[in-house]
């Protein structure tokens, strides 16, 4: 039991037999004061969260590079377009002139942040500026579908743990429905038939080429993974004297729900967060790249590496700099998920130290 | 190209499919490779070389092609081997450049004689041809052959050969075919007689194609799949596992009867292995592993293939066109100055650069291919004028867009979701946004997107096609992509993906095939007027005609380029 829960069963016990001295509650951090404390402190973690940061915030950059530094549209083609590299007017997808005279390559990387940086794709886009607009939706994405699976999660795993019964012999059973797929085959599935004509849920319309769509998809596959150890904490939780206490109180369930189960399944769902970030990315990046993810113009980091995969005999920057940058973005998320992980859930920390 | 170079044409309920034999309608000589170990031979070699004779001939595809029927398969990966192995009572002569659209006697003593006003062809089948078992071709084997066309509902059954007098009824109930009318033979004096329902100046072509193909009678009434029927040709099929390989070895029967029709082959062995990726199977070829690619190289190894291994590659021009099929029936390609603003707008040379560069392919701005009988030079989407494209002219496709009333418009673009084809679809996306519409790119998968964009229920708006010729007629490009008679709304097969159905226009190119019985030149002048209306009407925006690369070993030699069918496999040595 968490010092949460310790908590929250002194307060809902009638019979609290000794008071708490007031000068402790007071100087206490309390679980979160903590947890943070405890992140703070490890090195390795902070580390991350400021790489994280970085990442973010130059993704978030994007739409200034693009039009006051590259001065670039990265979701038009220009393919008959023009640089000039060297003082000279180069055309940005060159025809072989050697030899028999066959292909056409992309220029490569300048390394000259005002125009083609990382080079050009075979549209004659400029691959850095596509990098940043791709960071930007595949961290939305990655964000967003992780918060939505950790939401479903958390409410099935809840209701299915404390209600227990048909309850939980239901949403169990719809979660094996789903966990029986294996997670990419029934992400592409859904993909495939919802990209066409995009979702409609009573009021809400998703259009077939809205990012929202890989969010809803990634989200939900992922939900059994989550929802199942919440499931099984809410089920020993409710085995715990303090929600039995609330029970012989009259406490309702909604009210024991939220007063007891959930702020004690919270630190789980916040240690899933990063984690199921990382694991979003990911995903999205590979549905991207199998080109059920992310739609044409729009650019995301499996796109890239999809766009770059047929240039890379000439021009391997294109898939290499999305490929790093979802590497860098998984390591540092999954760094920071274990520092959250082990400043939430103490009896991790004390296994990991023996 | 490379899905056009490997999809299996589709049934056309009037008309045809896609990717068949080919061929280029370049005047010039195809091979621009300069040669090693002669392999890029400009003229075949009157007589065979016995000093060649043998080896093993080691090719390699992505996947199999499908059946070994040759009365059912429709791709060009197995048309290509077939001219080894089967016979037609007619063939297109087996040799370099032009001549290849020359039609030659095959399992035919000679052409056939033509009468009763074209509606009757007699053939005299030649004496002592075997089957690879050793069974003797004889006319009952070609009545059977004939009826078996219907019987396995080959896929051009009806627009190929439902011109014969009692093919109509096999083509709705092939159970209960009866040529008997339409194929008389005669067993005493070795003739067949071929009787038609009116006259059809296209047939000697439709008889020299594989659906056409003379087999035993005892074939199986229905698709072979993967057991070898019996074959005419130098080669025979020793085995097939589609997963892994097909393998042709010699047909102990076989003793070459024409050189043209039918010449003998170099190798001893011809093996078709399955399974590498095409970027492997490159790097098999350049390592002398393998002899040949049927699959067109990776976009990034062409500038490899063209300095380092420019010996090995053999670039021929293929009488084809790449376009853009628009849904004359679907908003905003209902209205003419749309369909004109897209042809107006599109860069030619910005896809000619996608697909691989100006050495692989022409700009066009005509229905028919240049080259191509019927085909005249006119431009009338060319920035500046000009018989020739040179530019686009986007502020005219603008101003059309406004002047139509489409600008807002949604405008889904459905491609095939491999590289080319796709990239295409992304530069097009790009470029319709530009003009005002709100464009969006729909690539699936090359199985199923020929057969989509062809039903109307799908409500295709525009897509990317291709066409390749089946026979060198200006009737194959416009009669069959743009007749009524090729458009069944609902159908998976109906070719005229535009969906233009204008009397007036079906009635103009009846006339043309009409003339072409009597005077081919007038009829070609006729077909240029057609294809002149079709552009003014934007039916489609032709993109480029494509070229073919077939790279090759360096051990390979006397390499050979049909018109009609491609690289000549049998006539490849490797010693």
């Amino acid at each position: 039991m968490t010092a949460t829960a310790d908590r929250k069963a002194s307060e809902d016990s009638p019979a609290a037999p000794t008071p708490i001295p007031l000068a402790a509650v007071v100087t206490s951090p309390g679980p979160w004061g903590t947890a943070l404390r405890q992140i703070r402190r490890n090195r390795s973690a902070m580390a991350s969260l400021v790489v994280f940061f970085l990442i973010l915030v130059v993704c978030l950059l994007a739409p200034f590079y693009a039009s006051s530094i590259a001065h670039t549209d990265p979701f038009a083609s220009n393919v008959a377009g023009t640089t000039v590299i060297g003082g000279q007017t180069v055309p940005v997808l060159a025809p072989s002139t050697t030899g028999l005279g066959l292909g056409v390559t992309p220029i490569g990387p300048t390394w000259d942040l005002t125009h083609y940086f990382l080079g050009s794709d075979g549209q004659g886009r400029d691959v850095m500026a596509r990098l940043l607009y791709g960071g930007r939706n595949s961290l939305l994405i990655g964000f967003s579908a992780a918060l939505l699976c950790c939401l479903l999660a958390g409410i099935i795993g809840v209701l299915a743990g404390y209600f227990g019964g048909v309850v939980d012999g239901v949403l169990s059973r719809l979660l094996d429905v789903v966990w029986a797929f294996p997670v990419y085959l029934l992400a592409i599935s859904l993909s495939v038939v919802l990209l066409t004509s995009g979702v409609r849920i009573g009021p809400i319309s998703i259009g077939a080429g809205s990012l929202w769509l890989p969010v809803l998809i990634i989200g939900i596959v992922y939900v059994p993974y989550v929802a199942r150890p919440i499931r099984g904490q809410v089920m020993a939780l409710k085995e715990k004297e303090f929600v039995a206490a609330a029970i012989g109180v009259g406490s309702s369930d909604l009210r024991i729900m939220r007063r007891d189960v959930v702020p004690n399944v919270a630190p789980t769902v916040v240690v899933f967060l990063p984690l199921m970030t990382a694991l979003s990315m990911l995903t999205e990046s590979a549905l991207s790249f199998l080109s059920v993810g992310v739609q044409p113009p729009q650019a995301s980091w499996g796109t890239i590496i999809n766009d770059g995969l047929d240039l890379l005999y000439t021009r391997p920057a294109v898939t290499l700099a999305p490929g790093i940058a979802i590497a860098l973005t998984a390591v540092v998320l999954n760094l920071f998920g274990d520092g959250v992980r082990e400043a939430l859930d103490p009896r991790a920390r004390l296994r990991g130290a023996g | 190209m490379s899905s056009s170079r490997v999809r299996a044409g589709a049934a056309v309920g009037a008309a045809i499919a896609l990717t068949l034999s080919a061929c280029t309608s370049s005047p010039s000589p195809t091979a621009t490779g300069t040669a090693g170990s002669g392999a890029a031979d400009a003229a075949a070699p009157a007589t065979f070389q016995t000093q060649h004779k043998g080896g093993d001939l080691k090719l390699l595809a992505k996947a199999a092609g499908g059946t070994l029927d040759p009365q059912v398969n429709y791709t060009l990966q197995y048309w290509q081997l077939y001219q080894a192995m089967y016979d037609g009572l007619l063939a297109f002569k087996k040799v370099n450049g032009q001549q290849s659209f020359t039609v030659v006697p095959d399992l035919a003593q000679a052409l056939p004689t033509v009468s009763n006003g074209g509606k009757t062809y007699s053939f005299t089948l030649r004496k002592g041809v075997k089957f690879s078992n050793g069974q003797e071709v004889t006319v009952t084997d070609v009545a059977a052959s004939f009826k078996r066309i219907f019987t396995v509902s080959s896929p051009t059954a009806g627009s190929f050969y439902s011109g014969i007098v009692g093919a109509a009824e096999c083509v709705k109930t092939p159970a209960t075919c009866d040529l008997s009318k339409g194929v008389v033979v005669d067993k005493g004096a070795g003739t067949v007689v071929i009787n038609l329902i009116a006259p059809d100046p296209e047939l000697k072509y439709k008889l020299s194609v594989p659906h056409a193909s003379i087999l035993p009678a005892n074939s199986p009434p229905k698709d072979a799949g993967s057991t070898p029927i019996p074959t005419t040709g130098p080669y025979m099929i020793a085995s097939y596992d589609p997963n892994t390989a097909l393998t042709l070895v010699r047909n102990p029967s076989f003793t070459e009867w024409s050189h043209d029709a039918q010449p003998q082959g170099y190798s001893d062995t011809i093996t078709e292995s399955f399974g590498l990726t095409v970027e492997a199977a490159v790097t098999a070829v350049e390592n002398g592993q393998a002899d040949w690619v049927f699959d067109p190289p990776p976009a990034d190894r062409l500038q490899e293939i063209g300095t380092k291994y420019a010996n090995q590659a053999h670039i021929n021009t293929l009488t084809a066109m790449w376009y853009l099929p628009m849904n004359h029936n679907l908003a905003p390609f209902d209205n003419v100055k749309a369909r004109q603003a897209v042809n107006w707008a599109v860069d030619r040379n910005a896809v000619v650069k996608l697909y691989g560069g100006a050495k692989l392919a022409q700009p066009v701005c005509t229905f028919l291919p240049p080259g191509f009988p019927g085909h005249a030079d006119d431009c009338q989407y060319t920035a500046g004028g000009g018989t020739t494209w040179t530019a686009p002219d986007l502020a005219k496709a603008k101003q059309l867009v406004q002047e139509s009333g489409t600008a807002g418009m949604e405008v889904g673009i459905v491609t095939t979701d491999d590289e080319v084809n796709k990239s295409i679809g992304q530069y097009l996306q790009s470029l319709f946004t530009q003009l005002g519409w709100k464009a969006t790119l729909k690539p699936i998968s090359a199985n199923i997107q020929f057969t989509y964009i062809q039903n109307t229920k799908n409500k295709v708006q525009i897509s990317l096609s291709q066409w390749y010729q089946d026979y060198p007629a200006a009737s194959d490009f416009l009669n069959v992509l743009t007749s009524c008679a090729s458009f069944t709304p609902g159908s998976d097969s109906s070719i005229n993906i535009s969906g233009l159905c204008d009397k007036a226009h079906d009635a103009t190119m009846q006339q043309a095939l009409v003339t072409v019985r009597t005077d081919e030149s007038a009829a070609n002048a006729q077909w240029a007027a057609v294809d002149k209306q079709t552009m003014s009407d934007a039916v489609v925006a032709p993109l480029f005609t494509p070229k073919l690369i077939d790279f090759v070993s360096s051990r390979v030699g006397n390499y050979q380029f049909s018109k009609q069918f491609y690289m000549q496999v049998s006539q490849l040595w490797t010693k």
